[in-house]
């Protein structure tokens, strides 16, 4: 009994210190940073994470050893007015633990990859000055992710919520001045804003669920408000968790807010792997996960965060079929994958979806490191090339070394009007499997996880969501099913455009293998996305129970019965073997298509003939940007416009104010004031006074005439004067 | 021993200070115009002196030598502006020392 009690008490006083750490990190890295090298800035990022994982184990066992108990830690007092005391309290339960454990342990991996990585970039040049300045956004963002994650009200999951999309648009933004070849652009800060912007939607969704929330509960507090779900109306709770979608669907990159993520991969690639996979863009299925007892008790959003997390995965999957980018190819694949963790927290499956999150961030994050990395391979193929044919003055070999050293703005000029090398664009690539084996390998683990191939980490935890789908959600199951099919298809289509076939550039002909200091996490990561399954084997449920001490259910009639059927269900192998047949047919397809026929160089691609204008939308990501331009931007620009120039300047300004007000001012000001009350009254007062006194001085000045004898006869007189009035009084 | 009637030191008195008023007043040389200064104090000094010997008290006639003192210094401080004067102006008329004037 002691004995338990002591462990109790376990670890939780470090929960701060999931903050501190990163918090420590950034400020180092920006004090002395810039009397660091690289490695030794890369090394105290990575050790600030690294520190801030140790914390999230230790928080994790203490939860273990308590019994799963859900634990407040208060730090701060933050706001107390009337009836509304927030405070920075950090909360240490089963669910806040696995979110800290993924964000700390892939943000560590992560931290480790991207010295290498940065170190590489092309659009790196050695500027110090940028590797600090990444170093310390990268811990800030572990900093606000964890604020997030152990905030125990929703304001204070706001202020971490605000603090990645902050990072987010900074890394986004990271080479602002330029796009993501090194070309001088505002390409890449046009994609920061862009993220920034579509977020602010999300984020109005979500502040409009706080205020309700704080209307109707009158409390931010996570357990204040799950224990009073029962005496609120069932339309309030549809409202807030309506408005919370929003936001989800912002953050967590859904329907319809999904445009900018794809967008964001102008980031470095750390940072399309850190944030725009693994952890940020999960947000939105954790506030869901964590509002599970708002969810559960409104079957009505229920079923739209489902269907929006379905359709979703579908929509984004068959984007990314289409893509050539590889990084693009991953962001849709991400929106996708995303939308099958909304579609099993929609459905109150929240532990798939969880489980879903944790593999995501395992293999996802694998991927985007990979895709760095053969991005890397590609352009030291090209530097290669670029080096090998330097000595002859042929014009477009100049121009490819210019590419890599383009110094000055003039040459950046010059380069935008010739053919630029994408390191990225898969039509670039083939045959990266003989010169990058190690990274092809590690490629391989990421595409069979995500693909759902048994037994990678993927499988487990796609098919927890399908067979949840299968059972509560038909029309779901069959969206998500078709979706998970073209997951492997697209999938397959990448691993045989990049890593098979032929080189269809010369720079891909020349790729070389990555430095150990990106493999090895990457091989970490790999171990992860192979073994990650076992974390909630069917039968096993490690994780269900884990997470049953804090995901609990507020029971409502009629619900508790099919939730518990749903997510703590077995492995259905009707479900198991559909969705593997699936992918297995799906990585055939691919095989037919890109794999048996390897893309010659400058081939289109060959599913467009057949597909024709079914394709040529995929490829355009079903012109939704282009549709978002012409019905939001294009109207709003107008709008804007006209409210600057017409009302704002012409009404306003010119009319209301120039004319009206200042006219009318400045003929008042003229006729009343300044020709009778001022000029011919004060101001002729004033002259008066003036010329009064002038001339009663030049009259009195006369007296002083200089002449000594008559000072002298003033004096007798005076003397004369004062004795006879003494002698005559 | 017939004693002058006080009166008589009186009217000598002011004849004397009216000499010296009007000399102040109508004479423009400086010099001219001290010694009408000093026949004015030594006038009243000597109407002091009358009365002090007509009312049989002391204190008149020591009060006189302190005029007399004072007067003294005042020759030494005036003598000494005049010089001053002189040597700049080149005049010691007093009409031309109106540079103040308003």
């Amino acid at each position: 009994m002691h004995l338990s009690e002591t462990v109790n008490i376990g670890f939780f006083f470090l929960a701060p210190w999931l903050v501190f750490f990163p918090v420590i990190g950034l400020l180092i890295n920006m004090i002395f940073g810039h009397r660091f090298s690289e490695t030794v800035i890369g090394i105290v990022a990575s050790l600030a994470s690294g520190a801030a994982f140790v914390v999230s184990v230790l928080l994790a066992w203490s939860v273990a050893a308590g019994g799963g108990e859900a634990m407040s830690v208060p730090f701060a007092q933050w706001i107390h007015i009337g009836a509304l005391n927030l405070d920075w309290t950090f909360r240490v339960d089963s669910l806040s633990a696995t979110m800290m454990l993924v964000v700390s342990g892939v943000g560590t991996l992560i931290h480790i990859y991207a010295i290498g990585y940065m170190h590489e970039d092309v659009r790196f040049k050695n500027d110090v000055g940028r590797f600090q300045r990444f170093f310390i956004f990268l811990n800030l963002f572990i900093a606000a992710m964890m604020i997030l994650v152990s905030g125990d009200s929703y304001m204070m999951l706001f202020v971490g919520w605000e603090g990645v999309g902050l990072c987010s648009f900074l890394l986004i933004g990271f080479w602002y001045e330029m796009d993501t070849l090194g070309r001088s652009s505002w390409a890449n800060s046009n994609a920061a804003k862009k993220a920034f912007i579509v977020n602010r939607v999300g984020d109005f969704g979500f502040l409009i669920a706080g205020f309700i929330m704080f209307y109707a509960f009158g409390s931010f507090q996570f357990d204040e408000v799950f224990k009073q779900v029962h005496n609120i109306a069932p339309a309030t709770i549809v409202a807030i968790t309506l408005f919370m979608l929003v936001g989800v669907a912002g953050k967590s990159a859904q329907l319809p807010l999904y445009v900018w993520l794809p967008d964001a991969m102008a980031g470095p690639t750390p940072v399309s792997a850190l944030i725009h996979a693994a952890t940020m863009v999960t947000a939105g299925v954790y506030l869901v996960t964590r509002s599970a007892p708002l969810y559960s008790a409104v079957p009505q959003a229920q079923n739209i965060v489902a269907m929006v997390g379905a359709v979703t995965a579908l929509f984004a999957a068959t984007i990314a079929a289409g893509q050539y980018d590889i990084k693009k190819v991953l962001a849709y694949s991400t929106i996708s994958q995303l939308g099958f963790m909304v579609a099993a927290v929609g459905m109150g499956a929240y532990v798939a979806g969880m489980f879903h999150l944790i593999t995501h961030a395992f293999f996802k994050a694998l991927l985007f490191l990979s895709a760095g990395s053969v991005i890397l391979g590609m352009e030291r193929g090209h530097h290669h090339l670029a080096h090998a044919h330097g000595h002859d003055d042929h014009k477009t070999k100049q121009k490819f070394k210019k590419g890599k050293h383009a110094e000055s703005k003039e040459e950046h000029h010059e380069e935008e009007h010739g053919e630029v090398f994408d390191p990225g664009d898969m039509r670039n690539m083939g045959g990266l499997r003989k010169t990058m084996p190690v990274t092809f390998w590690l490629y391989m683990i990421g595409t069979l996880a995500l693909a759902g191939i048994f037994p990678f980490a993927g499988f487990w935890s796609k098919d927890e969501i399908l067979l949840d789908a299968a059972k509560a959600y038909p029309v779901a199951y069959y969206l998500l099913a078709v979706a998970a099919f073209f997951t492997a298809f697209y999938m397959g289509r990448q691993i045989w455009m990049v890593f098979f076939g032929e080189a269809r550039h010369a720079a891909a002909a020349h790729a070389e293998e990555s430095p150990r200091v990106m493999t090895v996490p990457l091989m970490v990561l790999a171990a992860l996305s192979v073994l990650g399954g076992a974390l909630n084997l069917p039968g096993v449920h490690t994780l269900t129970n884990w997470l049953e001490h804090t995901v609990t259910l507020v029971e409502h009639e009629g619900q508790v019965a099919s939730w518990l059927d749903v997510s703590w269900g077995g492995l259905n192998p009707y479900v198991a073997l559909l969705s593997t047949v699936l992918a297995l047919l799906a990585i055939y397809f691919s095989w037919l298509i890109y794999g048996r026929n390897p893309l010659k160089a400058g081939q289109i691609d060959p599913l467009k003939k057949p597909l024709g204008a079914i394709f040529t939308g995929m490829e355009n990501k079903w012109y939704v940007d282009e549709i978002y331009q012409a019905i939001i931007l294009t109207p709003y620009t107008k709008i804007s416009y006209f409210l600057a120039d017409v009302i704002d300047w012409k009404f306003w300004h010119d009319f209301v104010h120039e004319t009206v007000i200042a006219g009318t001012y400045n003929w008042i000001s003229n006729i009343a004031l300044n020709d009778y009350a001022d000029q011919k009254g004060i101001d002729a007062f004033a002259n008066w006074l003036g010329t009064a006194t002038q001339s009663f001085s030049a009259t009195l000045r006369k007296v002083q005439n200089g002449f000594v004898r008559s000072y002298a006869l003033s004096v007798l007189l005076g003397v004369v004067f004062i004795i006879g009035y003494l002698i005559l009084k | 021993m017939i004693s002058v009637p006080v009166n008589y030191y009186i009217i000598l008195s002011a004849i004397l200070f009216t000499i010296g008023v009007t000399g102040v007043l109508i004479r423009r040389n400086a010099l001219i115009i001290f010694m009408s200064i000093e026949l004015m104090l030594n006038a009243s000094n000597l109407a002091i002196v009358a009365f002090s010997s007509a009312i049989k008290s002391f204190s008149g006639q020591i009060f006189v030598f302190f005029v007399i003192a004072v007067a003294a210094a005042e020759v030494a401080v005036g003598l000494a502006l005049i010089v001053e004067i002189f040597k700049s102006k080149r005049s010691i008329d007093v009409d031309q020392m109106s540079s103040l004037k308003g």
